[in-house]
């Protein structure tokens, strides 16, 4: 066999490289695209990236920016080059998949129950009990299956040599999964000789993995069960993927003033009057669920809900309360609830993680701003975070005095020397970060499609992949 | 289906083919406006326009002078006029936007490129010699919808607040068309066959894509009964008020059902009216409250519509 190619104009990556060594040579399992890359004159590869583009804005895959003018809407850039999993890799990262998110479970119905790990003083008590995120209506509420989150997002990268480490958990609302989709499928357009030529792990059953995983939770009595999205509406970043799911699995998508709630059952409204709902996969917080139950000013919400979910009337999918489980100050004793809760040990590691309610973790982080990551305990999608090694004196100082007002209020990590994955930039091909985030489904039992969402970093040295932040995304190959 | 789902998947299709027949009304007034006239009524035309779709006095208070080029900066791209061609095309795609799990990915792509097309269509298409080109465009985008309607949607509810748009705001269109133009085709002896009153008959059979048709029909010179019948009676001529009733009527038994309902009740009754009606009688009653009359019917139909499906039935169960 002859020795894979070196690709051109290729900077060496000083970090891990999903498709190169150290020395250049392409890893095997990337051997079919590097030459493909070889064989293709670049014009054609501008014009593919040019055409993507287009495509991607008439389908209207966009989503909308916070901050900006209500409604405007932006293309999360694509890169056409896939970041590729060899199959051994991923029966590894998808135990520790199941293992994770099984022991995530488990610990969501134990707090809300018998708190036997609180008990055990595994986790501090009052880490739990006093969070913002726990949410006492839950108490003693039996979900089907003991089922809490039905939909995971679990966020992996790689640093030093390759190792895999889990960034975060997102348990509440993850989105993302219909770039997952609509990639492969410009993928499969793009280049179809290489799905030809080699065996990629398919992941268009998607829909139909989430669907059965709905319907598995239904309340008990009902035989053919009624599913709707509930989505806060056309403004929500996050629209178009609401509409596109609904549409995949052939259920409606409503909004908060479409149902209502009448003796504690749920009722959309329909043309031919009202209708019973039986599971809601909903893309809301919980906060603005039920202005009953939570913030009494929110209009996106269905007043009752939360109380006729309770009853067992109405399945909500993620469960209420599943913020407990991946709020970042519980995020460091996940690896000791599968040890608790599975008497395993984690197959996935977290990042070390320094909690700055802590004196001593305090002392260190402002000692050491200038190389570590400090994020905000309940934060998400990129916002709020200072990255030591690229922020200025001034923004450390800013920042130092954010923690100092509220030490709870953050943790820190040590900056990994993340793992890069090539784009196409207009001189050829270059480095950039990445990270992977599976979706992990619960329902009767644990099911994945192979991979998942790559986000990448496409500014030079960046290490924020969050598409609100200028980051943009890539198709993932599992080779089978 | 949910209520506010079939509210918007109707109203898509109405602003669909609101900007079509607006395309239609302007082309063959810019037609018009090219044939030799006194120049004191040179810019006579382009009141016609602003009296179909009730704006003249939105429009006095914007521009200064009733003329192509005015109209036509107002009728096409102004985006503070409701009824302009870019605000319809805005407002289709943004209620095909609401209810996109509901659109087949075919039909969501027409709206939205034709959206996208529209906010790239600059000034000087619009004033220049290539108008005609741009209403061209709008109507082969509106013809690219409804066959992709008809082509790739499954023929549910939501198929059938969609067509029922679409025929509502056709027969609407059809009749204010016809209403502007009624002092045309009223007969008066002096006018007949004079060269300018054949340009306005044609026009207005143009405006509607009728005249092939006319001719195909009675196959004889173009006379002002004639033409009321052909867009008012005649049930195989698509864009006719009969044609159009045809359709939302049987659109509306098939989604009323059971129940006794008002909204089928009136279509049925302006559908009776229709097949059953006489040219005659018509102009005899006169042509213009004849048509406003419809055009106050039509709008009521639209209330009940609103009422029967979109609303009140939708409310909680104790209601």
């Amino acid at each position: 066999m002859p020795n894979p190619p070196q690709t051109r104009l290729m900077p060496y990556s000083k970090h891990y490289d999903s498709m190169h060594l150290p020395d250049g040579q392409v890893r095997p399992h990337y051997g079919s695209l590097a030459r493909w890359i070889e064989s293709t004159p670049p014009e054609r590869i501008t014009r593919m990236r040019e055409a993507a583009n287009m495509l991607f804005h008439r389908v209207g895959i966009t989503f909308a920016v916070y901050g900006e003018e209500a409604g405007a809407e932006r293309l999360i850039p694509f890169d056409m080059l896939p970041h590729i999993i060899p199959g051994e890799e991923w029966k590894m990262l998808e135990r520790g998949l199941r293992q994770r998110v099984q022991a995530l479970n488990a610990f969501l119905h134990d707090v809300y129950h018998g708190r036997d790990i609180l008990r055990a003083g595994r986790i501090p008590e009052e880490r739990v009990l006093k969070n913002k995120l726990y949410r006492p209506e839950m108490v003693d509420v039996d979900v089907p299956n003991n089922t809490y989150a039905h939909i995971a997002g679990i966020d992996l990268v790689r640093a030093g040599a390759g190792e895999y480490y889990v960034l975060e958990d997102n348990l509440r609302t993850p989105s993302g999964v219909s770039y997952m989709l609509e990639n492969r499928k410009m993928m499969m357009r793009l280049m179809p000789e290489l799905f030809a030529q080699q065996s990629v792990a398919p992941v268009e059953h998607y829909p139909d993995l989430l669907l059965d995983t709905l319907r598995s939770v239904a309340p008990a009595h009902v035989e053919s069960p009624s599913v709707v999205l509930l989505t806060p509406g056309q403004f929500n970043s996050a629209y178009f993927e609401h509409a596109f799911l609904a549409q995949q699995m052939g259920i409606e998508l409503v909004e908060g003033a479409d149902l209502f709630v009448e003796d504690d059952i749920v009722y959309k409204r329909t043309t031919r009057g009202p209708r019973r709902v039986d599971v809601i996969y909903r893309r809301i917080d919980d906060d603005f669920l039920d202005p009953k139950a939570f913030r009494p000013d929110s209009v996106l919400g269905v007043p009752g809900l939360v109380n006729a979910y309770r009853r067992g009337r109405v399945a909500l999918c993620n469960a209420v309360g599943t913020g407990i489980a991946d709020d970042k100050s519980i995020y460091p004793f996940v690896p000791e609830m599968i040890r608790f809760y599975l008497s395993e040990e984690p197959i996935l590691n977290n990042v070390p993680t320094y909690q700055l309610r802590q004196r001593e973790d305090l002392d260190y982080t402002l000692a050491h701003l200038a190389e570590l990551v400090v994020k905000e305990v309940h934060g998400s999608g990129g916002y709020g975070m200072l990255i030591g090694p690229t922020s200025t004196e001034r923004e450390r100082e800013a920042y130092r005095l954010r923690i100092l007002d509220n030490p709870e209020s953050f943790i820190a990590q040590p900056t990994l020397s993340l793992s890069t994955c090539p784009i196409f930039v207009d001189q050829g091909i270059a480095p950039r970060h990445i990270d992977l985030r599976p979706f992990v489904l619960s329902g009767k039992e644990i099911v994945m499609c192979p991979g998942g969402l790559t986000r990448v970093a496409l500014r030079e040295g960046s290490l924020v992949v969050n598409s609100s932040q200028g980051g943009g995304t890539k198709d993932t190959w599992v080779l089978e | 289906m949910l209520s506010r789902t079939a509210n918007n998947l109707y109203w898509m299709a109405r602003y669909v083919e609101r900007a079509e027949n607006t395309a239609r009304m302007l082309d063959v007034t810019y037609r018009m406006s090219l044939v030799p006239k006194e120049p004191r009524l040179a810019d006579q035309e382009w009141f016609a326009p602003l009296n179909i779709t009730g704006t003249l006095y939105p429009f006095g208070g914007r521009y200064s002078q009733v003329n192509a080029a005015g109209v036509l900066r107002y009728m096409v791209l102004d985006p503070d006029n409701s009824s302009s061609i870019y605000s319809c095309a805005r407002e289709a795609r943004e209620n095909a936007r609401a209810v996109r799990g509901s659109l087949t990915s075919e039909m969501w792509e027409v709206i939205n490129g034709t959206w996208l097309e529209m906010q790239r269509v600059a000034e000087e298409r619009v004033t220049s010699d290539r108008i005609h080109e741009f209403f061209e465009w709008v109507k082969e985008r509106s013809h690219l919808f409804r066959g992709v309607t008809v082509g790739t949607m499954l023929q549910d509810e939501a198929f059938q607040f969609n067509r029922l748009g679409t025929f509502l705001e056709r027969a609407d269109n059809t009749a204010r068309i016809l209403d502007v133009k009624y002092h045309v085709l009223l007969p008066r002896v002096e006018d007949v066959g004079g060269a300018v009153d054949y340009y306005q008959w044609a026009a207005v059979l143009r405006s509607v894509s009728a005249f092939e048709s006319y001719r195909k029909v009675y196959r004889d010179v173009i006379t002002p009964l004639r033409v009321a019948e052909l867009l008012i009676l005649r049930e195989d001529m698509p864009r006719s008020l009969h044609a159009c009733m045809n359709e939302s009527y049987d659109i509306l038994r098939k989604l009323v059902g059971e129940d006794p309902d008002e909204a089928l009740r009136l279509a049925g009754e302006m559908h009776a009216a229709l097949h059953y009606g006489r040219m005659d009688a018509i102009f005899g009653a006169g042509l213009h409250e004849y048509l406003t009359d419809f055009l106050r019917r039509t709008g009521q139909l639209g209330a009940e519509i609103n009422r029967a499906f979109f609303s009140e039935r939708a409310g909680p169960v104790s209601a």
